[in-house]
Formats: structure tokens, C-alpha cells, sequence
């Protein structure tokens, strides 16, 4: 019985993985079809200019990125070498060099990588000085706000509260929107926030807390105070990203911190929005000192276990080369990592299918990304941010005082990879 | 099974004369454990290698991210999760989700059941409908609940006129898992009742009509001792199954509002942290909770499985 079983699988097995026997190697490429399958044409064109050297395949993964990361970590740690190539989020760097599952970049390929590239992508791609990945897309939040609601925008949180006391005295939409589910998007608030009050949350080398005592409290404040004000949505506690888009597109809102995807989607969904909505930077939290948010984004990485590590490096360049960033952003919208690109009309200029010119908020992104920061860099940082979750959550019952200790001790354990989170 | 049964049963004549057909019963006791070999071998590869294999996990340090920093650290483990207010507040999470979802189970089950056992036209039709939840995948059935509930895309508080986001707080989240629980699941309790109902012998029911016992005498004082050997069998099944929901409230909550529960914080030790020693641990807990539900239905309220299947006792 065993030994059917056994062998049905092993037959299973090498059908999967064959393919290549003779012919040109196939390259499989682990990742989220972006919408629009823009991808596709990234993976004609690469497949095309590698004259049969290579073909990439696309493996769909899962829309969310915790999904994605479940079914990625399983595999490589089975040693799966299916994995050719995989877009990573921009948090997994750390964990998955450590852990040997993916390879570091050839020397002489290092330069083609990073050249020309954002710092802060470049730097989301490093662990323990080796380059782990070729930047492919970046993101950070911008404040989206409405000018006939608030002809300046806020530039803090004490402010955009103030504001919005006024506009529900006034009887005007007054909400304010961001992500407070139990999720990652709590932590990138979180992290933004401390940024900007000018705290961390772990050391340089990822390997103590560092959670200083004053800007860890105003970080904490703030996000108390937005959770506990009348302006807070119901749901505020379950939403993620999408669900701000769709309470700012309602038009309940007065205030959104988000990405740049609302854009598009409410030239979409709220034509009559769209001239009274405009973006500025994140609020800060000390009204002297600018903000500071956390950067996202993905890398391409390559799989420790694959067959053709030498042709996924030339894949993974191909893949996100300036033509494929500059399609990724006109298809999908994703920002590119390519400093250049920001300053090109191709990108800057670039409409969809509606006429909507999709990045007119590029240069204060740009303004956002060369302030940015990461957030903690460590192996374990899925166990961090489940901790930082698990105290935070929900944030209407942040208490600043004694929640600042018990946010150090939780990520001090996180950070030994012991106890349960 | 037959054959492990009837083996001493051939025995015990044997005992006066011996030879001959002692030889035949020991014949007989070896083709029964030739018979069952097979279904032993299967069930020790797919059930008590595993389990050997998480007990193992459950001593060591053991982290998929960390190969190198692996070794035996005996209970370490286990302090490290029963030590934990966590596990204490999500078992606690978990024994609220099934109290209350068996009880309500096992009087609408009950129902249920008597509809059943009782229905004369149509009764093809009633069985079939009254199964129809419990035939839908579990999952699938989650999102349908979660989407139904959700504010924005949902249509239950458009029915109700209501104004609630059912996943944001504590009550409204155990609200509607125990509700999708109950729904999905009462069939199953019904059946298992329904199999209980035609245990009851006709005749003693209408002997109790004869003697003038009223309608609700004759169902606490006849049918449902008659019945109980089914009804604790049921709520058994169900009581193990509902303390191990995992599925509903991972699509539904994740965990969150508090609707953590002890299968929810395995799966994040294990798939998500990776932890396979820490994680173990929590499994094996679990292990022993639903045999520690299971010993005290059995010894302490004396359920008797022989009995369901219509062996005499």
C-alpha cells in the first residue's frame, strides 16, 4: 500500500518538475498575476529576447500577501525546486536569506540590479550586505484629502482630528480612514507612524528592541486617539486597504491614508470625487519634523532549489527592467523602482484605457520614498509583526502608557522565536 | 471485526474436549487477525506515525527558518504554551463556541429528527432538505455566511434594517460562527438522532398512550431514555468536532475580536511562524483535550459506541 502510494507520488512528482529534458530549460516564476495579467507581456517579451536560452512560466499565487508567503515559505523549506524564480514582499528579504532559500546575487550581476534604483528598494533587497533580489515595484501611503472639505491639507494627526471636529460640527463628511484590521497594514500604520515621531522598532542589525520611550507613546497617542474619535468608521477595526477605498469612494470620508490604487479607482467609481480630491504627505506627528513612512513593494527573488540559477538571474533582470517597470505601471499601476522613471512621460504621463492619468501624484511620491524607511529587518519578522498585531489590535483600546512595555516585551520574545503569539 | 467478536464465542465450547477444535479456533482467531492486518497497517502509517511524529516535534526546538538551531528541549515547549495566557484564553474561546453551538444543535437536532422520523408525505423530500447544509463543503459555506454578514456587500442588515458590521466586534463575531456552525452541522446531529428515534420500540410508546402518560411524559419519561445511548453518541461526535473548528473562523475572523481559538493559534505556530516544535506542542494539546472530552462522555456519562451501532450491549 505504502509502496503504491509512494510510488504514484515519486511518478507525480517528476512529471511536475520535468520539462526540460533536452529542450530549452524552463524558468518557473512564482507570483501574484498582477491585474490585467500585465506579467504575460513582461514574460513574452523576456522569453523572446532570450532566443531559447530560457522560458518563464508564470505559477499564479494568492492575491494576499500573507497567503503568498504561506505557501512560498512552505515550499522552499521542503527544498522545492520548482521554484525558479518568486516576487517576494519586500518584508520576507530577511527571513528568507537567513533561512538559505534564496540565493544571493552573483557579484558581477550586482550592479545590473541595482543600478539607477531607488535606495530605499536597493536596501529592501540587502541582508547582512549581499543582494537578495532585483527590485521590481515599490509603494508607500500618501494622505488623499478633498479641497472642498479642507482647503489645506492637515500636516498632522492633531490636525486632520481638529479638521474633522469642524466638519462634523459643520455637518460634512468627516471620516477618517486607514487600515486598523489585525493584519500587515496595522503594522505599516504603526511603523509609520513611530517614523515619524522619530522611534524604531529594532536596532540597526535587527537583534534588539529599541521602541523609544517618548516617540513609541506619541505613535501609540496617535493611533489611539484617530481609533477613539467619532470620525473613526465602524468598521475601522476589520479594514484593510480596500475597504478605505471604498468608504472614501461612498463619500463618507474626509480623510484617507492609503496607496495610490484609490486614485485610479475613484476616477473609476466616483467621477464627480475626482475634482475635489487631492494628495499630500503622510500627517506627521511632530508638526517641526517632516513624516516618515514605510516603504512596500516586491523583489524578484531566486530560489535556492532551482535548477538554472544562472538563467533565473538573467530572468529575474529581464523581468524588471525599465520597459517591463514602465508597463507595470501603465497596465497595473505599480510605481516604479527606476529613479529615472519618475521623471519620464511615459510614466508621469501614463492614462488608462479611461483617459485617467494614472500617477499625477508621481513627484510627491518620489518626495515620499526618498524619505522612507523600512520596516524592522530580521529574520523574524513575521513573528514581530504578529506581535506588534496581536497588542495593537484593536486600536481603539490602546492604552499609550502601559502598552509601550508590553509592545517591548511581546517583540523581545518575537525576537527569540519563543512563546506563542 | 466480525471475526475478533465471534472467535471466543467458538472458543468456549472448545473448552471440554481440546484438540481438534481448539486447533480450528486458533485457526480462526489467526484469519481474523489476518483479516484485519491490512485496516491495522493503513491506520498505524496514516494515524499513529503522525502522531508519533508530533510528540517527537513537541520535545525538540525545531524551527523551519532555522535549520541549524534544532535540538531536544523536553517539555521546554510545552511550559512555554501552558504558561501562556494565550492558550488558556483561546481554549476558553474555543469551549464558548462549542457549548453553545452542541446545545443549540442538539435541541434543534432533536427537531429535526422528530420531523423526520414522523413525516409522512414527502418524507424523501423532508431528509434530503433537512441534509442539504451539511452536504456543502465548509468552507465554501463560511464565505457564503462572511459575505452574507459583510456590510458593504452583504444582505443581512439590509433584511434586519440594521447598521452593523458583524466582524468588528467580540459578540456579533461568535454570533455568526456559532449561527454557520449550527446551520452546517445540525444535520449531522439529526441523523445521528434520527438513528436513535428507530431504536425506540413502537409498541412501548403506545403501551405509554394506553396507560394516558401525556405527550411530553411520554418523550422525557420513555423516549429519551430509550434514546440516550444515541443522544450521548451524538453530542460526543459533535462536542469533538466543535472543539475542533478551525475552518469558519479562519475565513471569517482570522482570530480576530477575540474569536481566537486553539486550532487557529496552531495553524499560525506551525504554518505561518513556522515553529514545528512550538507548534507540535499546541497540537498535541489539542490531542489530549479531545481525548480528555471523549474519556469523560465514555466513563462519566457511560456513552457506549457498541450500543450506536445496534450490537447488543
Amino acid at each position: 500500500m505504502a509502496f503504491v502510494l509512494g510510488a504514484a507520488l515519486a511518478v507525480t512528482a517528476t512529471a511536475c518538475g520535468g520539462g526540460d529534458e533536452g529542450g530549452t530549460p524552463v524558468l518557473q516564476w512564482y507570483a501574484r498575476d498582477e491585474a490585467g495579467g500585465v506579467f504575460g507581456a513582461a514574460i513574452e517579451d523576456c522569453n523572446e529576447a532570450a532566443e531559447g536560452r530560457y522560458e518563464i512560466e508564470l505559477q499564479a499565487l494568492p492575491t494576499n500577501a500573507d497567503e503568498q508567503r504561506e505557501q512560498l515559505v512552505r515550499r522552499l523549506a521542503a527544498g522545492d525546486s520548482d521554484i525558479d524564480l518568486m516576487n517576494m514582499d519586500i518584508i520576507w528579504t530577511a527571513e528568507f536569506a537567513n533561512a538559505e532559500w534564496i540565493l544571493p546575487w552573483p557579484e558581477d550581476q550586482v550592479e545590473a540590479a541595482t543600478e539607477g534604483r531607488l535606495d530605499i528598494a536597493v536596501e529592501s533587497a540587502t541582508f547582512e550586505d549581499a543582494v537578495y533580489g532585483i527590485p521590481l515595484n515599490t509603494n508607500a501611503q500618501l494622505l488623499w484629502y478633498r479641497t472642498d472639505l479642507t482647503e489645506e491639507p492637515p500636516a498632522t494627526w492633531d490636525e486632520m482630528i481638529e479638521a474633522a471636529d469642524q466638519l462634523e460640527a459643520d455637518g460634512k463628511p468627516h471620516e477618517i480612514w486607514e487600515q486598523g484590521q489585525r493584519y500587515e497594514g496595522l503594522v505599516v500604520w504603526f511603523a509609520s507612524l513611530l517614523a515619524s515621531a522619530g522611534g524604531t522598532i529594532l536596532n540597526e542589525d535587527g537583534t534588539e528592541v529599541t521602541l523609544e520611550e517618548e516617540p513609541t507613546r506619541r505613535a501609540l497617542e496617535v493611533l489611539r486617539d484617530v481609533s477613539a474619535s467619532s470620525h473613526a468608521p465602524p468598521a475601522l477595526a476589520t479594514a484593510q486597504e480596500d475597504q478605505g477605498r471604498q468608504g472614501w469612494v461612498d463619500g463618507d470620508a474626509a480623510f484617507l491614508v492609503n496607496y495610490g490604487f484609490v486614485w485610479p479607482s475613484t476616477n473609476e467609481q466616483a467621477p464627480d470625487l475626482v475634482e475635489k480630491m487631492s494628495w499630500a504627505p503622510f500627517p506627521s506627528v511632530d508638526p517641526d519634523v517632516e513624516s516618515t513612512v514605510v516603504a512596500g513593494g516586491f523583489n524578484i527573488g531566486i530560489g535556492a532549489y532551482g535548477d538554472h540559477p544562472d538563467l533565473a538571474v538573467e530572468a529575474a533582470t529581464c523581468l524588471a527592467n525599465e520597459q517591463n517597470q514602465t508597463r507595470n505601471a501603465q497596465d497595473a499601476g505599480l510605481l516604479p523602482v527606476t529613479e529615472a522613471l519618475y521623471d519620464d512621460t511615459e510614466v508621469t504621463e501614463a492614462e488608462n484605457e479611461a483617459g485617467v492619468k494614472l500617477f499625477p501624484y508621481a513627484a510627491e511620491m518620489k518626495t515620499a520614498l526618498d524619505r522612507a524607511t523600512l520596516r524592522p529587518r530580521t529574520p523574524f519578522y513575521n513573528d514581530v509583526s504578529l506581535a506588534i498585531i496581536s497588542i495593537l489590535h484593536p486600536t481603539v483600546d490602546i492604552d499609550p502608557e502601559a502598552d509601550v512595555d508590553r509592545l517591548r516585551d511581546a517583540i523581545e520574545q518575537a525576537l527569540k522565536g519563543e512563546g506563542l503569539l | 471485526m466480525t471475526a475478533t467478536t465471534t472467535a471466543p464465542a467458538a472458543e468456549r465450547p472448545a473448552e471440554g474436549k481440546k484438540g481438534a477444535l481448539s486447533a480450528r479456533a486458533r485457526s480462526e482467531r489467526k484469519l481474523g487477525w489476518m483479516l484485519c492486518a491490512p485496516a491495522v497497517a493503513v491506520m498505524l502509517l496514516v494515524t499513529a506515525y503522525p502522531i508519533g511524529y508530533a510528540i517527537w516535534l513537541s520535545t525538540q526546538r525545531y524551527d523551519l527558518r532555522f535549520p541549524e538551531d534544532r535540538g531536544f528541549v523536553g517539555a521546554d515547549n510545552y511550559t512555554a504554551v501552558l504558561g501562556n495566557s494565550l492558550w488558556w484564553r483561546d481554549l476558553a474561546n474555543t469551549a464558548v463556541i462549542m457549548i453553545i453551538s452542541v446545545a443549540i444543535e442538539l435541541v434543534l437536532g432533536f427537531a429535526l429528527a422528530f420531523v423526520m422520523h414522523r413525516a409522512i408525505f414527502g418524507r424523501g423530500m423532508v431528509r434530503s432538505a433537512i441534509l442539504v447544509p451539511y452536504g456543502i463543503i465548509t468552507v465554501v459555506a463560511a464565505f457564503a455566511w462572511r459575505f452574507a454578514f459583510d456590510p458593504t456587500t452583504g444582505f443581512v442588515n439590509g433584511l434586519a434594517n440594521t447598521e452593523q458590521s458583524w466582524f468588528t466586534e467580540s459578540w456579533s463575531s461568535y454570533f455568526v460562527i456559532i449561527l454557520a456552525e449550527v446551520w452546517k452541522t445540525t444535520p449531522f446531529m439529526s441523523l445521528l438522532l434520527l438513528a436513535g428515534f428507530t431504536l425506540v420500540p413502537q409498541d412501548v410508546v403506545n403501551a405509554a398512550r394506553v396507560d394516558g402518560a401525556s405527550t411530553v411524559y411520554r418523550l422525557r419519561k420513555v423516549i429519551i431514555p430509550l434514546m440516550k445511548p444515541a443522544i450521548l453518541v451524538a453530542v460526543l461526535f459533535r462536542t469533538m468536532d466543535a472543539f475542533r473548528i478551525f475552518d469558519s473562523v479562519f475565513v471569517m475572523t482570522r482570530g480576530a475580536q477575540g474569536t481566537e481559538n486553539v486550532s487557529i493559534l496552531g495553524y499560525k505556530t506551525l504554518v505561518s511562524r513556522l515553529n514545528l516544535g512550538l507548534g507540535s506542542a499546541v497540537s498535541v494539546l489539542i490531542f489530549v483535550c479531545v481525548i480528555i472530552i471523549a474519556f469523560v462522555f465514555v466513563k462519566g456519562f457511560g456513552a457506549n459506541l457498541s450500543q450506536q451501532r445496534g450490537e447488543a450491549p
